[in-house]
C-alpha cells in the first residue's frame, strides 16, 4: 500500500452463484490468489498475486472463474505506458535488474505475418500430399561439394555425421532445471516417437535419460555443467551454446535455491550453489577459439557426431555465421529475437538482437555468396509458431527449425511470463515437487506427438499446394514467397519480392 | 611404445592412443592440438611442445610433457592428472571438474576459471611459479594452488583474480600484501588445516618436480575462499 503499491494486473472475478466453495482453486493456485473465509462461508481472491496462468480458469468445475485485466487505470499515455512506469516504481523501490521470462512481448513487426507463401495454379500443378508420396525428410550436417569418385571408379559416398530427421522441426534447448523433470521427459519420449531430436539446454543430462541418447542434443556450454565424457558420447549431436536469441550477450544465471536434488546431480555442482554461465565462454575470443572447441569436442567424440553452434540473431549475424560456416561446425543455430527464456534481464529480451527472419535471409544469402552454405545445415528458432512460419522459414533457407515456447505451449503453459519465479503451476517451469507432478509426461508427450504430427501434415499440404514434393526443393525457394506491406529494404533483405510482383 | 607426432594429424594420434591401454610416448610434438581429448586410460609421456586443448575432457588417462604446454589444457577435464615439466599458456584448467593439473612454471591469463567440484570430483590445479590476470574468475569448487617459485620478480599472480568466485579455494604461497582481491572474497593466513588439505598435492607436485616439501611448505600462504554460494542474489527485480 502507498507509494510502493503497483495495482494488479488482473482482476479475478467469481460468478459467487455457480462457486460451490469446493476450494479447487485454492489448491491449484501456488501463488495463493485463492482462499477460504470460513466465517462467511465463501472464496476470496488477492489479484495482486495473480499472474494470470489460467490454472483456476481450468480446473474450476463450475466455470465459476475469470481472470479479466484490471480495469484500473493510469491516464493513458501512448509514451509512458503502464508497463514502463509500473517498472520505475519496482526499480525505485529495490535496486535491481528486472527480471523476465518466455519471448519478448513487444509490439515489433513480425515478418513471417507478413510473408505469403504461392501456390500452383493451372500450369505446374499441386499435389495432393495424400494421394501422392511428401518428403519431410531433413539431413543435418555438411554436404559435400561435388561428387567425389574413389580410386576405382565408384562413388565415393562417405559423407560427415549427419542427423536425420523425419520432419524438419526438433525442439529447442531448455535446461533441467529452467523446465522440470517431467517436461524433459515427454520432450525426450516425442522426439523419440517422432523421429526428431530434443535438446538439454546446458543443464546436464538427467541419467535415466540416456536411454534417449539417439534423439538428444547435448548442449556445452559457458559453465560447462554436467559436460564429461559419457554425456557428450550420449547425444546424437553436440550443441556449442554461444548465445540465445532472449538474451544475446547475457550468460546464464540459475539461482541456487533452484540447484536441489537432481538438478544438482544433473549439472554436477553442489547443492545450493549458483549456476552460473559466464557470458562469453572464456576460452572463445575469436573465430580460431571457437574452431579449437568444436575439434576438441569431435576429437573427443572421435568425429562422430555432428557438432551445432548455437548462436543469438544480432546485427552482424551474416558475418558471424561466415565465420561458424568457417570453423568446422555441421550446423548453425541462431535464435532469433523473440526466443524463449526462463528468465532473462528484461531490458536485454526486449531490446537486444534482430528477429529471425531478417537474421536468416541474411545468412543464407551470404553463405550462398561466400560458397559455403553446404559447409553447414540451418537451424532457425525464436519464435516459430506455426507450420506456416516452419514453410516460410524453410523457403528463406533453413534446413529445420526448433520450437521452444510451441512445445511448452502443448504442453500447457498459458504463456503467462512467470517461469522466473520458479511456481509454475502447470508444473513445467518449476522443480517444487507438488508442482513438477501436475504434469504427467506420458499426456504430455502425447500432445507433443499431436503437435508435430499436426504440423508435418499441415507443412505436407503447404508444399503440395506449391507443387513440391519434397522439403529439400524448398529449401531457400524464395519465390515461393511475397511480402505484403513490407519497404524496399526489408523485401530486399528477405530476398523476396512484394505481393503483386 | 614410442611415436613421432610429426607423422601424425590429431585426429589419427587420437585415435591410436585410445586404441592404447599402457604408456605411449609421443617424440618430436611441434603443436600438435587436442591430444588425449577425452582419454579415460593409459599413460602419454609427450616430448616437445603439445598444441593447444591438450587433455581436454580427460577422463582418466596420465599425460607428462616434457616441455611447455599451449592454451586450453585440460578443458572441461573430469578425472585424470596432467604433468607440465614447464610452462602452460592461457585458460589452464577450464571449467575442470575433477583430476590434477600439476605446471612446474608459469601460467598464462584466465586459469582455472570456472573450476567446479562434485561430490567426489575435486579437482586441483598447482602451478609452480606465478598466474597472470583473471585467475579462477567464477571459481566454483576445487583447489587452486600456486607457489610463486618463480625468480623473475613478477608478482604470483596478474589482476583480478577470483572476481565472481562462489566456491573452493585458492591458496598463493605468498602473503599477499600486494595482491587485490574482490569484495565477495575473503583472504586469510593459511592455518594448519588448510595446509592439511592441500599437503598431498604439494607432496606430489615436489615428487614431480624435485623439490623439498619442507621448503615450500616453510612460506607463508594465503588461502581465498569465497563469503557466499550466490554471489548475485539481491541483483535482481521479478518483472
Ligand atoms: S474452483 Fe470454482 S467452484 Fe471451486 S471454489 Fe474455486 S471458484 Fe468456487
Ligand atoms: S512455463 Fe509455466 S510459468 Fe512459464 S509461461 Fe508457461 S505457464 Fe507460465
Amino acid at each position: 500500500m502507498g507509494i510502493d503499491f503497483i495495482s494488479a494486473e488482473f482482476d479475478v472475478v467469481r460468478d459467487d452463484a455457480r462457486c460451490t466453495r469446493c476450494r479447487v482453486c485454492e489448491k491449484q493456485c501456488a501463488n495463493g490468489v485463492h482462499a477460504y473465509d470460513e466465517k462467511n462461508r465463501r472464496m476470496t481472491a488477492d489479484e495482486t498475486k495473480c499472474v494470470n496462468c489460467q490454472r483456476c480458469v481450468a480446473f474450476c468445475p463450475t466455470r465459476a472463474i475469470k481472470i479479466v485485466r484490471n480495469p484500473n487505470t493510469f491516464r493513458d499515455n501512448a509514451n509512458w505506458t503502464a508497463s514502463v512506469v509500473n517498472e520505475i516504481y519496482k526499480q525505485a523501490s529495490k535496486p535491481g535488474v528486472l527480471l523476465s521470462s518466455m519471448g519478448a512481448p513487444k509490439n515489433l513487426p513480425v515478418y513471417f505475418d507478413r510473408i505469403l507463401i504461392n501456390a500452383s495454379q493451372v500450369t505446374n500443378p499441386p499435389i495432393d500430399p495424400l494421394r501422392e508420396p511428401m518428403e519431410t525428410r531433413v539431413f543435418l550436417g555438411k554436404k559435400p561439394e561435388k561428387i567425389r569418385r574413389r580410386p576405382d571408379g565408384r562413388l565415393d559416398c562417405a559423407l560427415e555425421p549427419q542427423l536425420e530427421l523425419a520432419l524438419p522441426i526438433l525442439f529447442s534447448g531448455m535446461s533441467y532445471g529452467s523446465v522440470s523433470y517431467n517436461v524433459h521427459k515427454a520432450l525426450a519420449t516425442a522426439a523419440r516417437e517422432t523421429g526428431t531430436l530434443y535438446n538439454t539446454g546446458e543443464g546436464g543430462l538427467h541419467k535415466d535419460f540416456y536411454a534417449y541418447g539417439a534423439n538428444t542434443i547435448v548442449q556445452v556450454a559457458s559453465g560447462r555443467f554436467g559436460v564429461h565424457k559419457d554425456y557428450l558420447e550420449a547425444g546424437a549431436a553436440i550443441e556449442i551454446k554461444m548465445g540465445q536469441g532472449a538474451k544475446p550477450g547475457i550468460g546464464g544465471h540459475l539461482t541456487g535455491a533452484k540447484v536441489s536434488g537432481d538438478v544438482s546431480a544433473t549439472r554436477m555442482i553442489p547443492e545450493g550453489s549458483d549456476a552460473i554461465s559466464p557470458a562469453p565462454h572464456h576460452d572463445i575470443y575469436s573465430i580460431e577459439d571457437l574452431r579449437q572447441l568444436v575439434y576438441s569436442l569431435k576429437e573427443a567424440t572421435a568425429y562422430k557426431k555432428p557438432v551445432i553452434v548455437k548462436v543469438a540473431a544480432v546485427h552482424n549475424i551474416a558475418a558471424i555465421a561466415s565465420g561458424i560456416a568457417r570453423s568446422g561446425a555441421d550446423i548453425i543455430a541462431i535464435d532469433g529475437y523473440r526466443g524463449g527464456t526462463g528468465a532473462a534481464p528484461t531490458r536485454i529480451r526486449d531490446n537486444v538482437g534482430i528477429p529471425i527472419e531478417l537474421a536468416l535471409a541474411a545468412v543464407d544469402q551470404r553463405l550462398r555468396d561466400e560458397g559455403i552454405r553446404n559447409n553447414v545445415s540451418l537451424i532457425v528458432s525464436g519464435s516459430i509458431r506455426t507450420a506456416a512460419d516452419v514453410v516460410k522459414a524453410v523457403a528463406l533457407g533453413a534446413d529445420a527449425c526448433a520450437i521452444g515456447t510451441a512445445a511448452l505451449l502443448a504442453m500447457g503453459c498459458r504463456l503467462c511470463r512467470s517461469c522466473h519465479t520458479g511456481k509454475c503451476n502447470w508444473g513445467i517451469a518449476t522443480q517444487d515437487p507438488a508442482l513438477v507432478a501436475r504434469l504427467n509426461p506420458d499426456i504430455a508427450a502425447r500432445r507433443l506427438i499431436n503437435l508435430l504430427t499436426a504440423w508435418n501434415r499441415e507443412i505436407k499440404e503447404l508444399m503440395g499446394g506449391m507443387g513440391i514434393n519434397s522439403i529439400e526443393a524448398l529449401r531457400g525457394n524464395r519465390l515461393m514467397l511475397r511480402g505484403v506491406g513490407l519497404n524496399e529494404k526489408e523485401l530486399e533483405i528477405l530476398g523476396i519480392a512484394h505481393a503483386g510482383e | 611404445m614410442k611415436i613421432d607426432a610429426s607423422l601424425y594429424t590429431h585426429r589419427a594420434l587420437n585415435d591410436l592412443l585410445r586404441s592404447r591401454t599402457d604408456e605411449t610416448s609421443v617424440e618430436n610434438c611441434l603443436g600438435l592440438r587436442f591430444i588425449g581429448s577425452g582419454l579415460s586410460h593409459g599413460t602419454v609421456l609427450i616430448d616437445g611442445v603439445p598444441g593447444n586443448a591438450l587433455g581436454a575432457y580427460l577422463d582418466g588417462a596420465k599425460i607428462i610433457v616434457n616441455g611447455n604446454a599451449q592454451d586450453a589444457v585440460g578443458d572441461t577435464m573430469n578425472k585424470g592428472e596432467i604433468i607440465i615439466r614447464g610452462n602452460v599458456g592461457d585458460a589452464a584448467g577450464y571449467a575442470m571438474r575433477g583430476g590434477e593439473i600439476y605446471v612446474e612454471k608459469n601460467a598464462g591469463y584466465r586459469v582455472g576459471i570456472h573450476m567446479k567440484a562434485y561430490k567426489n570430483n575435486r579437482p586441483a590445479l598447482i602451478i609452480g611459479g606465478r598466474a597472470g590476470s583473471f585467475l579462477g574468475e567464477y571459481q566454483a569448487g576445487g583447489f587452486i594452488i600456486v607457489l610463486g617459485l618463480n625468480d623473475d620478480g613478477m608478482p604470483i599472480v596478474g589482476n583480478f583474480p577470483c572476481t565472481g568466485m562462489h566456491g573452493g579455494k585458492m591458496f598463493l604461497r605468498s602473503d599477499c600484501r600486494d595482491v587485490f582481491f574482490p569484495e565477495q572474497v575473503t583472504a586469510r593466513p593459511a592455518g594448519a588445516e588448510d595446509m592439511a588439505e592441500i599437503k598431498p598435492y604439494l607432496e606430489k607436485f615436489c615428487d614431480a618436480f624435485h623439490y623439498n616439501p619442507s621448503f615450500i611448505e616453510n612460506a607463508p600462504f594465503t588461502v581465498v575462499t569465497p563469503d557466499t554460494q550466490n554471489p548475485y542474489k539481491q541483483m535482481y527485480v521479478a518483472n
